[in-house]
């Protein structure tokens, strides 16, 4: 299963058995521009819904990422060291951020799906 | 993004129909990015030539019996001796020394009755208040704001062939000079030609009438060679040009002894003094400043931003970062900031501080990236 869930932040997160893949969304990284620094956390680290979880540094400017689902960190996508530029290219396939092992699943039911994001995205400014 | 209150440039319809991101920039609505993107725009401005508005700037003629001679009261500079055409860059400073703007200043051939004439380019954020302070200060004189010409800036490698397309005689005009569209032999238009700019390149500014400002820069679009910059691009180009930006790296604090503008106070004013603020800059000068501007590299990718403190090895706060962010050209992250004298000496060792944690770092000499201004053919 592939669907996205996403939160009012601008993030996703996508499924896959009882690990969620984070990653921004397409909308977040054509506002950020392109993406210079990635600051990832590192594995074994617990994360908790709203809480800082990484941050993408645009030439511009630096921005937080928050976490869309609490859990603990799995795997980190190392290939944004060296290519960050991923996020512009593919921010919700080869550019997601990190994989967390979900501690509380429920979340997700507080999360919009695609649809929803996109509708949400006409009522801002 | 189009609040009402904000002040738009002759080229607003123009950035739009560009797909320009436009946001509030010192009261006016400025394109900060393109769809290309700030690295791309950056990379294409040192390839090739890019396009600025710079329109919320703000141009006036400073007019009286010996104008130049007078400015001399408010700025650190030599004006009263330079030749008609010779750019300066200089800065207006208060009575303390600090610095109200920074700003190019050019003598122009006499206006009516032989009166003298100096063209001032100043920072768009502070013109209201350098306006106010030069009436203030020189109230016999007359300060006539140009408030119906436009500013362009062409930056680049190519910059000089394209305009030369129209206006040959452009190209071999010396870096930091001016020279008028009827200097350059052609009697028709009322443009302003300045061989300077904000980015480390070869370039122009242009100071042209309002309503021939789209045409003029539709017309400069069509060559393979330009392509529009916004403001994201010029910041990034400027850093790496180790160029201040006002409000950031100088303000009304900060000297320019402390700011490394001293190459811009002619030895004349720095023994005479006699401008506002001298009891300080020349004070500086002979017993050496406490902290000074200096350009930083941190180790590794992460970008220390404005705010960052600097800390040495025994965490005391030594400094703090004035502008910082991502070098496009460098490839690295890139910084200015002040620190304490002791602390200036390139290769000096110090940590940034962000997000709570220690970023290291070295002073580095600027430019980051080398200036490649016109030298002659």
């Amino acid at each position: 299963m592939s669907q996205l869930r996403y939160s009012k932040d601008h993030e996703y997160v996508r499924l896959e058995g009882e690990i969620g893949i984070v990653g921004i969304s397409d909308h977040a990284q054509s506002q950020l521009g392109d993406v210079v620094f990635v600051e990832l956390p590192k594995i074994g680290d617990k994360i908790a819904q709203g809480g800082e979880a990484a941050v993408v540094e645009s030439v511009k400017a630096a921005s937080e990422v928050y976490a869309p689902v609490s859990g603990e960190i799995v795997a980190v996508n190392d290939a944004l060291e060296n290519e960050p530029s991923l996020i512009n290219e593919d921010s919700t396939g080869n550019g997601w951020l990190f994989r967390v092992k979900l501690a509380n699943p429920a979340e997700l039911d507080g999360l919009m799906d695609e649809a929803a994001y996109q509708e949400f995205l006409k009522t801002l400014p | 993004m189009s609040s009402p209150e904000l002040r738009q440039t002759p080229l607003n319809a123009l950035h739009l129909a560009l797909g320009a991101r436009m946001v509030p920039f010192a009261g006016y609505a400025m394109p900060v990015q393109y769809p290309t993107g700030i690295l791309a725009e950056h990379l294409h401005t040192r390839a090739a030539a890019g396009l600025f508005d710079v329109s919320h700037m703000g141009q006036a003629l400073l007019e009286g019996r010996d104008a130049a001679r007078r400015l001399e009261a408010l700025t650190p500079t030599d004006m009263a001796t330079q030749p008609l055409g010779r750019v300066r860059y200089t800065q207006l400073l208060n009575e303390t020394g600090g610095i109200i703007d920074d700003l190019m200043a050019t003598r122009r051939p006499p206006g009516r009755e032989g009166r003298e004439r100096v063209f001032l380019v100043v920072n768009a954020a502070r013109k209201a208040g350098d306006f106010a302070h030069i009436r203030r200060l020189l109230p016999d004189l007359t300060l006539q704001e140009l408030d119906d010409r436009a500013l362009i800036a062409l930056q680049g490698p190519h910059a000089a062939s394209v305009l030369a397309l129209r206006w040959p005689k452009l190209a071999a005009m010396p870096f930091m000079t001016l020279a008028s569209s009827a200097e350059l032999g052609d009697e028709r238009s009322d443009y302003l030609f300045s061989r300077s700019g904000y980015t480390g390149e070869d370039g122009f500014e242009i100071s042209l009438p309002a309503g021939e400002t789209e045409a003029f820069t539709r017309d400069l679009l069509g060559s393979p060679a330009v392509k529009p910059i916004g403001l994201g691009a010029r910041d990034s180009l400027r850093l790496e040009a180790g160029l201040c930006l006002y409000g950031h790296d100088i303000d009304e604090t900060t000297s320019p002894v402390e700011a490394g503008l001293l190459w811009s106070i002619p030895k004349r004013r720095r023994i005479d003094g006699g401008f506002l603020g001298a009891e300080r800059i020349l004070g500086e000068i002979a017993k050496g400043v406490s902290r000074r501007r200096v350009g930083l590299r941190p180790e590794g990718k992460a970008p220390a931003r404005e705010g960052a403190e600097i800390v040495d090895e025994g965490d005391a706060v030594v400094g703090r970062v004035t502008s910082g962010g991502f070098g496009p050209s460098v490839g690295a992250p890139i910084a200015m900031g002040y620190v304490t004298a002791g602390r200036a000496a390139p290769g000096s060792a110090l940590d940034l501080m962000v997000r709570g944690k220690k970023l290291a770092a070295r002073v580095a000499a600027m430019p980051f990236h080398p200036h490649a201004y016109f030298r002659g053919p």
